[in-house]
């Protein structure tokens, strides 16, 4: 694509989706939208570990102590 | 974007949580405004402009720990509200956005048929989101290079790279449909 394609395309760009105006404001006060997400609990926060972290903790140690010869797996593939 | 808040987020970052929420509702009064702009030049939907503030709002709430007074707020804000404009790109499906609200070109070029038009805006709405962002404010908005370099936090260079791919990919499409640009 040469300089003149290039310029037909951005020519054929601005005449199928104009210019907004990014002057204009929103149409209501969003700052009660912000309070209201900021009091929301963030999706996924939970006070700690879930209970399936602490089973693959419990169980990683558990591999580790009866089977030694399986640490250089789990650091292969960590 | 305006500057001039950086007083107010260094206050933030060290004052009590009262002083805090006050400064912070300070800081959203003055950039709401350039925020739901630059977005909406974004994403073309003022619905979708004012969710996407909030969340910008909700973004910046939650990282002011680690901006730097001394880089200024407008940079920082901006690449945050482009990121959260961009993470909205990567999961809507491209037929559903950007044709739902088009405004009308002031000054139609009659050579360009209202169907081409169509097409090109469904082409561009399927390229990937990070040449589509690229393409729509350096071309369609017509922000300086610099601005939407700063926003996407990449090099000037790489925004006149990622608007070559945009239009060419978008050049290659409409080819596909039968139509010559």
């Amino acid at each position: 694509m040469n300089a003149h394609d290039e310029d037909r395309m951005k020519k054929l760009l601005q005449q199928a989706l104009p210019p907004v105006d990014g002057e204009a404001g929103p149409d209501r006060d969003l700052w009660p939208a912000v309070l209201k997400r900021l009091d929301a609990k963030p999706a996924g926060a939970s006070s700690g570990w879930a209970w399936f972290d602490w089973a693959l903790a419990v169980g990683l140690v558990l591999l580790v102590a009866f089977f030694p010869a399986s640490i250089p797996v789990l650091l292969y593939y960590l | 974007m305006r500057n001039g808040s950086s007083e107010v987020l260094n206050a933030f970052r060290q004052a009590s949580p009262e002083a805090f929420e006050a400064a912070f509702e300070t800081l959203f009064r003055l950039h709401q405004r350039a925020v739901f702009g630059w977005i909406l030049r974004i994403v073309r939907n003022p619905a979708t402009a004012e969710d996407l503030t909030v969340e910008t709002f909700w973004r910046i709430h939650r990282a002011h720990r680690r901006f730097q007074p001394s880089r200024g707020f407008e940079g920082w804000a901006r690449r945050i509200v482009t990121h959260a404009a961009l993470d909205w790109l990567r999961t809507t499906r491209p037929e559903t956005e950007l044709l739902a609200d088009l405004p009308a070109p002031a000054a139609a070029d009659p050579a360009i048929s209202a169907e081409i038009r169509s097409k090109t805006a469904l082409a561009f709405s399927r390229l990937p989101p990070k040449l589509r962002i690229a393409a729509m404010l350096a071309v369609v908005e017509e922000q300086p290079h610099k601005d939407v370099a700063e926003a996407l936090g990449i090099s000037v260079a790489a925004v006149k790279l990622r608007v070559f791919r945009a239009l060419r990919l978008l050049r290659k499409d409409l080819q596909q449909q039968g139509i010559t640009p």
